[in-house]
């Protein structure tokens, strides 16, 4: 095993604060939808709108961040492994197997996690924030007083916006439960709060050059 | 080097946000400030018309005042001849019906039912004199009535049942010397009034508004802004700002709270947004009938009941008319929580000859909808009742109810229904079958005075609720946050959702029970690895 620098300062810095955002928000938003009372419809209303400008500054920078990084390379799909990573989960794992795919710096993430955080990020933010940000606008007065976005219903603004949150929160949930599958049921977890995490020995040299380059 | 710079930046970070969050700012909404500041200044009178040489006599008529007024003021009477005060009626467009003329003359209420035939009572809230019956001169300038409106002596009253005249008791002298913008004492008379006693009508106009506080009303409170009631509803050459839906129809001529505040009167334009489609009215109103209850519901049906070949009156626990023999039964209520509409500010009115098309009859269907981009949601007082219609043709009826004495098929003074509705229909021109029923009517009443303080205004939850007491709970057409939601979105979604956190337990359970399962034969291979 050798210890790898596999999550780099802003990329935790914007795991967590998106996870914090988001627990948030959805603490908020369902309060908003009615599901239950914690901060009263009032403040929940408005803690919602000043998290979702937050949020959406994060995914700006998030955004930039995997696009000059060439970070966004790790979420480029792949078929190669994909069923064997899925039956790990489903049978492998309680066999005691071993991972099918192995985890590197340049490849953090195993098939079904490149096609989940890709659906993730492409499909159900965009969803979400859009809905979301069209819920915001919706029927605000521009400078000469006309109303603005009008012709969408609120109610369909609304549908879409409760399913992505409704997703993220079944994301959320089987999202942590999945980090208690690596190594040991925490080192994952770890691995996003110091950065460090152990991994396989491989016949690779250059680990401890990438490590010493990025490091703060 | 780099540590310090960190810490000294998330140490500014850090204090930052404390001033945020610790420091209160206290706001000063300029333009309300402006307002204010614009309303606290009152107008004085530019004239004293006590040393008008043309006042300085008696006048033994009202007319005379007119007279000596239009003198003077020699166009002003023309304005107040094209004015709805004076002719009970305006021509307007209605969706539906066309255009047509509309008021007094054909509308009817489910109050008092309507002027027709009661002339003589009724008039004592028409802007002229001598309105005997349906040949009153609405040409004549000298029997227009400036004094109702201009007496700042506190002293003119018209008389009961005189036709619009003024009581014998007034000193037109002292009147016609006192005139001036009209006070909410002179618009009160008549609209605080109607109905037949003070707040029957419209539940947020009543004479608590002559010397309220801030609780009752923001503007009119005496230890506020002590505002009149043209301050609002401003007049430019006789014609007022303003609309009461019992009589009107148009989106025309309304007095808005808009015109002095905006459509963006809050700092939070999370508020702002809501003018959209929301009233001021609707939040800023939570409840009518502050100070005096006004009556919800009129019971015609109850009336003439007499005891021992008399009339009689009872009267509830807050000292309000339950029953009266002349006019049935009433249920009055303070407090009220307004009802909500959509309202685009244009409306219908039953007319007299109309055909009942369903029950109960709505005497003034208000229009709009959640799609009309001109409407919004309004409180409304709702009154309730049921009057007198003709069963077999299908109409309400205008019955003679008023008569200064028996005999005259006046339903106040001889309680026969069965006269009084053919003495009405025959004056209004219309047939009566001599067959009348009591049927169920509901009438609209915008309600738009009474306005709470901001500290009182209805809060975010009373509407944005499941519950079934919410104040939009009954609004539909619209989709509303926090009372509404996709059933079967959020029932599939909430079983997907406990369904991946069963399957993650289950998972989770499997893989605890299947390893400690393999630790028990694979102690060996443990050991083997742990000895490496």
């Amino acid at each position: 095993m050798r210890k790898a620098y596999i999550y780099k300062g802003f990329e935790r810095f914007w795991h967590w604060t998106q996870a914090s955002l988001i627990i948030f928000l959805a603490l908020t938003g369902f309060e908003v939808h009615g599901t239950f009372h914690i901060f009263g419809f009032e403040m929940a209303a408005r803690f919602h709108r000043v998290a979702s400008w937050m949020l959406i500054v994060l995914v700006v920078f998030a955004i930039f961040w995997h696009i000059v990084t060439g970070e966004w390379r790790q979420y480029i799909p792949t078929t190669k492994k994909l069923k064997d990573q899925i039956l790990y989960y489903s049978f492998g794992m309680f066999k005691g197997e071993k991972h099918p795919t192995k985890k590197t710096e340049l490849s953090k993430m195993n098939p079904l996690q490149r096609l989940v955080y890709l659906a993730f990020k492409l499909i159900l933010v965009p969803l979400t924030v859009i809905s979301g940000i069209l819920y915001m606008f919706h029927k605000t007065f521009d400078q000469n007083n006309m109303v603005v976005i009008e012709d969408v219903s609120l109610g369909s603004v609304a549908f879409w916006h409760t399913l992505g949150g409704f997703l993220l929160m079944i994301f959320l949930i089987v999202h942590v439960y999945m980090t208690t599958t690596g190594h040991t049921p925490t080192s994952n977890i770890k691995a996003m709060i110091t950065g460090y995490e152990e991994l396989e020995d491989e016949d690779e040299e250059k680990e401890n050059n990438n490590t010493e380059d990025i490091k703060l | 080097m780099k540590r310090t710079i960190i810490i000294f930046i998330g140490a500014v970070v850090i204090t930052l946000i404390l001033v945020n969050v610790l420091h209160k700012e206290v706001y000063y909404n300029l333009k309300l400030e402006k307002l204010k500041q614009e309303y606290a200044i009152k107008p004085v009178t530019p004239v004293d018309h006590s040393q008008f040489e043309e006042l300085q006599k008696d006048f033994n008529t009202p007319q005379e005042v007119t007279g000596a007024c239009i003198s003077c003021h020699n166009k002003r009477h023309i304005e107040i001849m094209n004015s709805s005060h004076w002719n009970w009626e305006r021509v307007s467009y209605v969706e539906g019906r066309g255009i047509s003329s509309m008021g007094k003359r054909n509308v009817i209420n489910n109050y008092c039912i309507g002027a027709q035939t009661n002339e003589q009572s009724c008039a004592k809230c028409h802007i002229g004199f001598g309105m005997t019956n349906d040949h009153f001169d609405f040409n004549n300038a000298r029997n227009v009535d400036c004094m109702v409106c201009h007496d700042k002596s506190d002293e003119y009253i018209k008389g009961a049942a005189m036709s619009g005249y003024p009581d014998r008791s007034v000193n037109l002298t002292k009147v016609a010397q006192n005139v001036g913008k009209p006070t909410k004492y002179n618009c009160g008379i008549c609209h605080f009034n109607s109905g037949g006693g003070n707040n029957v009508k419209h539940g947020d106009l009543e004479n608590a508004l002559l010397a309220c506080d801030r609780e009752v009303d923001v503007h009119m409170a005496a230890n506020g802004m002590d505002m009149e009631c043209v301050a609002c509803h401003t007049a430019e050459n006789h014609q007022m700002l303003g609309r009461l839906y019992s009589v009107s129809s148009t989106n025309t001529q309304r007095a808005t709270c808009e015109q002095c505040h905006t459509t963006t009167p809050h700092f939070d334009n999370l508020l702002n947004r809501h003018n959209a489609k929301v009233s001021c009215q609707a939040c800023h109103i939570p409840e009518y009938a502050k100070v005096n209850a006004t009556k919800m519901e009129w019971k015609w049906s109850d009336a003439g009941r007499l005891k021992d070949g008399e009339p009689f009156e009872e009267d509830d626990e807050l000292g309000n008319h339950s029953y009266m023999s002349i006019k049935g039964s009433f249920k009055w209520a303070k407090n009220v929580k307004p009802d909500y509409i959509w309202f685009n500010g244009t409306a219908d009115h039953y007319l007299l000859g109309d055909t009942i098309q369903s029950e109960p009859v709505i005497i003034n269907p208000l229009f709009g909808s959640h799609d009309d981009e001109e409407s919004k949601i309004v409180p409304v007082k709702i009154h309730v009742g049921d009057q007198i219609y003709d069963k077999k043709y299908k109409m309400l009826i205008q019955p003679k109810l008023y008569a200064p004495e028996k005999g005259d098929s006046a339903f106040w003074q001889d309680f026969d229904w069965a006269t009084a509705a053919e003495a009405g229909m025959k004056r209004v021109g219309l047939p009566y079958s001599g067959e009348y029923g009591f049927v169920e009517t509901v009438m609209y009443w915008p309600v738009n005075h009474m306005v709470s303080s901001k500290e009182k205004a209805v809060s975010c939850a009373e509407c944005h609720t499941r519950e079934d007491d919410g104040r939009l709970a009954k609004l539909t057409g619209f989709y509303l946050p926090g009372r509404d939601r996709f059933k079967t979105l959020d029932a599939i979604a909430i079983i997907i959702f406990f369904g991946s956190l069963a399957a993650v337990i289950g998972h989770a359970a499997l893989r605890v029970i299947t390893s400690i399962r393999r630790k028990k034969y694979e102690v060996e291979i443990i050991d083997y690895n742990t000895e490496n």
